[in-house]
């Protein structure tokens, strides 16, 4: 029987189990819990969308700690510590606050395995909120993800599904290396499906091929994933047969399996929310023209925002998102190339 | 904690001073009522309750003055002069809004008043105002900096860089910390590892001082005497306000982390406007009928604003694309 779950129940079943298998598992970040130090209840919140609540209750203060609002000691620590034999689950608010901490994941948590010629192990998760879609403006809506997937070192994951979330979420807990772990805040109560209740983890650079079709690929992550599916099901009933591809995760990137895919349809378009430049749309179509040229037939297409700050006003949000009629767009502009 | 004797402002910026805070009280008053309405898109957080600090700073400062404010930002933009109506338009995210409907409530700024923009980051201001500060003493100007900061920006280590910065270059800053107690849900007595805020000033070779920030006459005797400091050279002051907010950390907060009643207590007891008001009537300073017609003036202005903001133009589409640079 299908058990239907949110993305916002399957990251605190993840994190629980987690928690409840690994003593060393400790999760810190901006009221994660909430009411530290204060008069009235403990656990007041679980974190800013309330995704962490009932862990504090369970694991107590030492395992599932508020923290002053330090997003570089909230980093380093869980690096540190990660370094020192826990496995902390860091969450940093919104991705848009790596601004104020990023030394210490790109510099730190990212280098030390290479610096320190193999010798250090950093299994750090750092959890934080992405996208657009909430009239929150530029410094709460960005998605920043393709700066981290830059960076050698780190691992990104970027999931769509419930089912995904969980799966990768025990994953990167598990995993030795240091993992950031991006999750669309729109999509918390915006996406449910079909979760086991027993912990499971999917392993890391693995494609999942969400949809079948021979005309076209589209790679699409987070939230654009559902973005294109929409516009597949518009372009099928036009005769035009999309298959998407959701990476999971950026780094490491399931590249064999997006060449496939392109190898089969000829035709490509990346979808991506991150900003244009050097986003992941501008990676995949770089790697689908220099491994898969000859199956192309026709110019590749990235559907993103404009290269512009996330606007505050619903209407300058909304058509900064990409957008299912742009997505099909794209894609009929593209199966009709040449004819 | 100072005690704020000093009540010998002019009739007219005594004045000045409850239009400001009545304004501030009443607009956050409305965003509430609208938020709660689904008015209004994105995320707000009210300044309701901690009218005096804002005022009471932005009293001694002109619009060539500088402030950095912080996410809870509508009461440092109105203490600053920044356009009441401008605001609520911005609120409501039309193309007239004083950000032209791109920043919303945690980005609203007005250069031309000196007002430097709420800021989504905490941590965010200081730096800034450290660099408004060097601005105005190289360019030998005579201004002041001031950044407003929370209990939890307090922690930041972007502020205490600042801090330290500002001291070494005897800048002419002022590091405002609004102690409301709480960042979002935790306790800033439980944060804050020194007790104080105001503690910290000696490690940074500044001068502190800590006021109630229910009092206006406090915070305001307080500042005159960090602003003239710096305006005469002397370097940056730290001040610790101290009081407590009427809303959550944003709207839609349930506020469970707070104590029993502790909100009312503060409406009943430590409302700075019906503090302000018993002070000035028993002193003869201002009459009750000279408080009320503000109160009308206010209330009328809101009205105002809300429906202009309403039915204020939205943006279009190709707006979407202008002002990231000047020139590209």
């Amino acid at each position: 029987m299908a058990r239907i779950i949110s993305m916002r129940k399957a990251i605190n079943e993840a994190i629980r189990q987690c928690m409840e298998e690994d003593p060393t598992v400790i999760l810190l970040g901006e009221d994660v819990a909430g009411g530290e130090g204060s008069p009235g209840a403990d656990d007041a919140w679980g974190g800013d969308m309330g995704i962490t609540k009932g862990l504090q209750p369970q694991f107590g203060k030492d395992r599932v700690m508020d923290t002053p609002i330090s997003e570089s000691a909230i980093m380093g620590c869980a690096v540190g510590a990660a370094a020192s034999g826990l496995r902390p689950i860091a969450e940093l608010m919104f991705v848009d606050f790596m601004g104020v901490c990023f030394d210490q994941i790109m510099n730190q948590a990212a280098k030390f395995r290479y610096m320190f010629g193999g010798k250090a192990q950093t299994p750090v998760v750092i959890r934080t909120q992405i996208g657009a879609g909430y009239n929150a403006a530029a410094q709460h809506s960005q998605c920043l993800y393709p700066m981290f997937a830059h960076i050698p070192g780190i691992k990104c994951v970027i999931p769509s599904s419930a089912y995904d979330t969980k799966g990768l979420l025990i994953q990167a807990v598990r995993d030795n290396d240091p993992v950031i772990f991006f999750e669309h805040k729109v999509m918390y109560d915006e996406v449910s499906d079909d979760v086991p209740k027993e912990a499971y983890a999917i392993p890391f650079g693995e494609a999942n091929i969400v949809r079948d079709g021979g005309d076209i690929t589209i790679v699409a992550m987070a939230r654009m994933v559902h973005k294109a599916k929409e516009a597949a099901e518009v372009l099928a009933r036009e005769g035009i047969e999309c298959q998407i591809v959701d990476p999971r995760t950026i780094s490491p990137l399931d590249e064999d399996t997006i060449i496939e895919c392109v190898e089969e349809t000829g035709r490509l378009i990346v979808v991506d929310e991150a900003y244009p430049r050097c986003n992941m749309g501008t990676d995949i179509a770089a790697l689908a023209a220099r491994e898969a040229f000859g199956a192309l037939k026709a110019p590749i297409q990235v559907v993103s925002p404009p290269h512009v700050p996330v606007p505050f006003a619903p209407e300058l949000e909304e058509a900064f998102i990409p957008s299912p009629e742009k997505i099909a767009d794209a894609v009929r502009k593209t199966v009709s190339y040449g004819a | 904690m100072a005690s704020g004797a000093g009540m010998q402002l002019s009739r007219d910026k005594l004045l000045e001073a409850y239009r400001t805070m009545r304004t501030i009280r009443d607009f956050e008053e409305r965003v509430h009522d609208e938020f709660e309405a689904g008015n209004l898109p994105g995320f707000v957080h009210l300044y309701a309750g901690e009218e005096a600090s804002a005022v009471g700073v932005c009293l001694h400062l002109d619009d060539q003055d500088r402030i950095c404010s912080t996410h809870r930002g509508h009461g440092h933009c109105i203490a600053k002069g920044c356009d009441v109506e401008g605001m609520w338009k911005e609120l409501w995210g039309s193309s007239e809004g004083l950000c032209a409907g791109k920043g919303g409530s945690m980005h609203i700024a007005d250069l031309s008043k000196g007002m430097m923009g709420a800021n989504a980051i905490v941590g965010g201001g200081p730096p800034l105002a450290v660099g408004a500060a060097m601005a105005a003493k190289t360019l030998k100007t005579g201004k002041v900096a001031v950044t407003f900061t929370g209990d939890g920006g307090s922690n930041q280590g972007t502020t205490f860089e600042s801090m330290n910065f500002a001291s070494v270059f005897k800048l002419p800053v002022l590091f405002v910390f609004e102690n409301n107690g709480y960042a979002e849900t935790t306790g800033s007595g439980w944060s804050v590892a020194c007790g104080d805020i105001v503690n910290r000033a000696p490690a940074f070779g500044m001068p502190g001082v800590q006021v109630d920030g229910f009092d206006f006459f406090a915070v305001h005797d307080a500042v005159g005497e960090a602003v003239e400091r710096a305006r005469a050279g002397e370097g940056p002051t730290l001040i610790e306000v101290k009081f407590g907010r009427f809303y959550g950390h944003h709207e839609g907060d349930n506020q469970s982390y707070r104590g029993p009643d502790e909100v009312e207590i503060l409406r009943r007891d430590h409302d700075c406007l019906k503090l302000f008001r018993n002070r000035v009537t028993e002193a003869g300073l201002l009459s009750d009928s000279d408080l009320d017609a503000i109160d009308q003036e206010t209330a009328d202005l809101m009205d105002r604003c809300v429906e202009a903001a309403k039915n204020a133009p939205r943006p279009t589409p190709d707006q979407l694309t202008t002002d990231v640079y000047i020139s590209y």
